[in-house]
């Protein structure tokens, strides 16, 4: 009879270790997902996790495009993490995502065409105080009237989307763009653009911005006070009470970061890869860095790991779509299992499985 | 079927079509009260919802008979439950991380299923013959009109509410989901009824799917929930975690997704996108509400609502 029996002190093993047995069930079990729709599961697998590193035809694109879907990922995931450690769920994140780069296009569009060094700047806070002010309303509401945060930040992402609709069709429509949808091109504005910084790598100011986010949170959380008081109040919101803690303040200080990291994020990508506000501007980055935040294991550089890992299914699932004609949404749903498979290993961690003979006591 | 042109005009009708738009969220929404009435906070009804909708609208498409093709929502809503019930009770994950982990592999999933069968027109749905009764003028279109679901879900929370409220096994359950070490103490198999009640509310969250899919709409599109099964959420907090109340709230939302609709359709002056965004406000109203009145013991949260549980060894 197999028994659970709660461990003392988390494994430490399994740790690390569970992570990379749920990538190997995805493995086996996206393999069979991709076998009953008619596809070679094997070469799928390869299409997806060798060709975009390793195949040198293919790699000279896949590895940039990498960096550049792993960089909003990371960032987004590192301030979810932060929240989610403190039982402060915001599950907003593609709401303040989509808000900080409107009010970062607002910023820059309004500037058109005058071309100085502020601007960018400029369009930086802004991105940030969207993205933290989308996120402040959950937390205010949280904290002033008890009403769930997960429910009111997932509620502002259909408001956030319904808004950018709006903005995109409307105020913020390209007035050269011939009556199309969608703003004017921040790629063609010098002044408001993130280009790439080294030609071919991909490596655009968003990505040092990840990797920025990655160094100071493991800083925060391994060195300051504030990771303390959020360990605290995640495992025991009554000790984190008694040791001074301000619950109410803690929320809204984790709501606004991941807000305006997200909002952060969503600034690079406008001005960056996704160049332009548009009806299908936001990807579902805020939703899939959920996903990227456990399988990190909330913490910094496992969210630095899983975030590459996350966009190297993104790009092979992209390559795989062009070369094997699978459907997009199998990779959704693959990255789905993958979350699955790791919660349903995590108790590893915590708990120690015990073969015993059933005997009643 | 009813037409959704310009209901404005017309109050019976307005208010028979409201109870078809509420339907979906209803049925979600009410199945979602019983897994929390048990103390399990599931927060995967999205994906439940369109997992519930793509199998119903495959199994009609292809077996033909959208009756069918309601079982087919049940199934496939109960098995997702299923996997949720399994992670949370057995494998003591995380209810909110699992939660959302079923809404985002259902989304995926479902899509993925989905492919080949957008654009396609479902086969109709029966609608009972209640002869001379649906010629009446008002009451025939308010009572009358309806498709056998609608029928069903008003009997399906008239059940719930009885057996919630009076029957042996909706005691247990709300003891359950009140304090489960004690109702462990005195016998109850909390893990068990759990894991019931997922299953239960799995299936209820299918079937709103598939109402949405093959009456509502009817038609599959990606991600089509949108966001219906949050609302259902918000619903169950809205109605604190009252049967009639829910059913209230969703004919509520019902009413006010429908008039955004008709106020679209009419060309009133006010952007699309601002008419579009009001349910959602709503929701958040509501909630704002409800929360605020908090602590009164009639609209408490069931008081193990999300804690994992541990049976004492």
């Amino acid at each position: 009879m197999l028994q659970l029996e709660p461990r003392l002190e988390n494994s430490r093993i399994w740790i690390v270790a569970t992570p990379v047995v749920a990538v190997l069930c995805t493995l086996i079990a996206g393999g069979a997902m991709f076998a009953f729709i008619g596809i070679d599961p094997i070469r799928a697998i390869q299409t997806i996790f060798w060709a975009p590193l390793f195949d040198p035809a293919l790699s000279g694109y896949a590895m940039p495009q990498i960096l550049v879907k792993a960089a909003p990922l990371i960032l987004i995931a590192i301030g979810l993490s932060i929240g989610f450690r403190a039982n402060i769920w915001n599950i907003g994140a593609e709401g303040q995502y989509i808000m900080g780069a409107i009010c970062a296009g607002a910023i820059g569009l309004a500037f058109y065409p005058l071309n100085t060094w502020y601007i960018f700047p400029l369009m930086i806070f802004a991105g940030l105080i969207g993205g933290a002010a989308w996120g402040l309303i959950p937390a205010l509401l949280k904290t002033k009237f008890g009403a769930n945060e997960i429910l009111v930040s997932l509620m502002l992402v259909y408001v956030a989307e319904h808004f950018l609709a709006s903005v995109s069709l409307g105020i913020l429509r390209n007035p050269d763009g011939a009556g199309f949808p969608g703003s004017r091109n921040f790629q063609q504005y010098e002044s408001a653009s993130n280009p790439e910084l080294i030609a071919g790598t991909g490596i655009h100011l968003g990505v040092i911005f990840a990797l920025l986010a990655v160094i100071i949170a493991y800083a925060l959380i391994r060195f300051h006070k504030f990771g303390y008081y959020v360990n605290l109040t995640g495992k025991s919101l009554r000790a984190a009470r008694f040791s001074g803690i301000n619950p109410a303040r803690l929320t809204i200080i984790c709501l606004c970061l991941s807000g305006a990291l997200a909002g952060l994020a969503g600034m690079f990508e406008l001005t960056g890869p996704a160049g332009q506000l548009s009806i299908d501007f936001n990807v579902s980055y805020g939703f899939t860095a959920i996903i990227v935040a456990f399988l990190g294991r909330l913490h910094p550089i496992g969210i630095a790991a899983a975030g590459l890992l996350m966009a190297l299914t993104y790009i092979g699932g992209e390559l795989a779509q062009f070369m094997l004609n699978l459907p997009s949404a199998a990779i959704q749903a693959f990255q789905g299992m993958l979350l699955f498979f790791l919660l349903a290993l995590e108790f590893l961690t915590t708990y120690r499985v015990r073969f015993k003979l059933k005997r009643d006591a | 079927m009813l037409e959704v042109e310009f209901p404005g005009i017309n109050l019976s009708v307005f208010l028979a079509t409201m109870v078809v738009a509420a339907m979906p969220v209803l049925l979600a929404a009410i199945g979602e009260l019983v897994v929390e009435k048990s103390g399990v906070l599931n927060l995967g009804v999205e994906g439940l919802m369109i997992i519930g909708a793509v199998c119903g609208f495959i199994v009609s498409v292809e077996t033909g008979s959208s009756i069918v093709g309601i079982f087919g929502a049940l199934l496939a809503g109960a098995s997702l439950a299923g996997i949720f019930g399994l992670l949370t009770q057995y494998f003591h994950a995380s209810q909110v991380a699992t939660g959302l982990a079923l809404t985002l592999f259902g989304l995926g999933l479902s899509a993925l299923l989905g492919q080949s069968y957008t654009g396609i027109r479902p086969p109709d749905f029966p609608v009972p013959d209640f002869g001379f009764l649906s010629e009446l003028p008002v009451i025939g279109i308010l009572f009358f009109s309806y498709d056998i679901l609608v029928y069903f879900s008003i009997l399906l929370v008239i059940v719930i509410w009885w057996f919630l409220k009076y029957s042996r096994t909706g005691l247990a359950l709300r003891a359950i989901g009140e304090n489960h070490n004690a109702a462990h103490s005195l016998g109850y198999h909390v893990t068990r009824v759990r894991l019931a009640a997922i299953l239960f509310g799995g299936a209820c969250g299918g079937l709103g799917g598939a109402y949405l899919a093959l009456i509502r709409v009817p038609q599959w599109t990606e991600g089509m929930t949108a966001g219906a099964g949050w609302i259902a959420l918000a619903l169950v907090v809205f109605g604190s975690w009252r049967p009639f109340r829910v059913v209230f709230g969703a004919f509520l939302f019902g009413g006010i997704t429908l008039l955004q609709l008709n106020l679209q359709a009419l060309g009133i002056a006010i952007n699309p996108a601002y008419l579009s965004m009001t349910p959602y406000i709503v929701t958040i109203v509501a909630l704002v509400v409800i929360s605020r009145m908090g602590n009164q013991t009639s609209i408490r949260a069931p008081a193990c609502l999300g804690k994992p549980f541990d049976a004492p060894k």
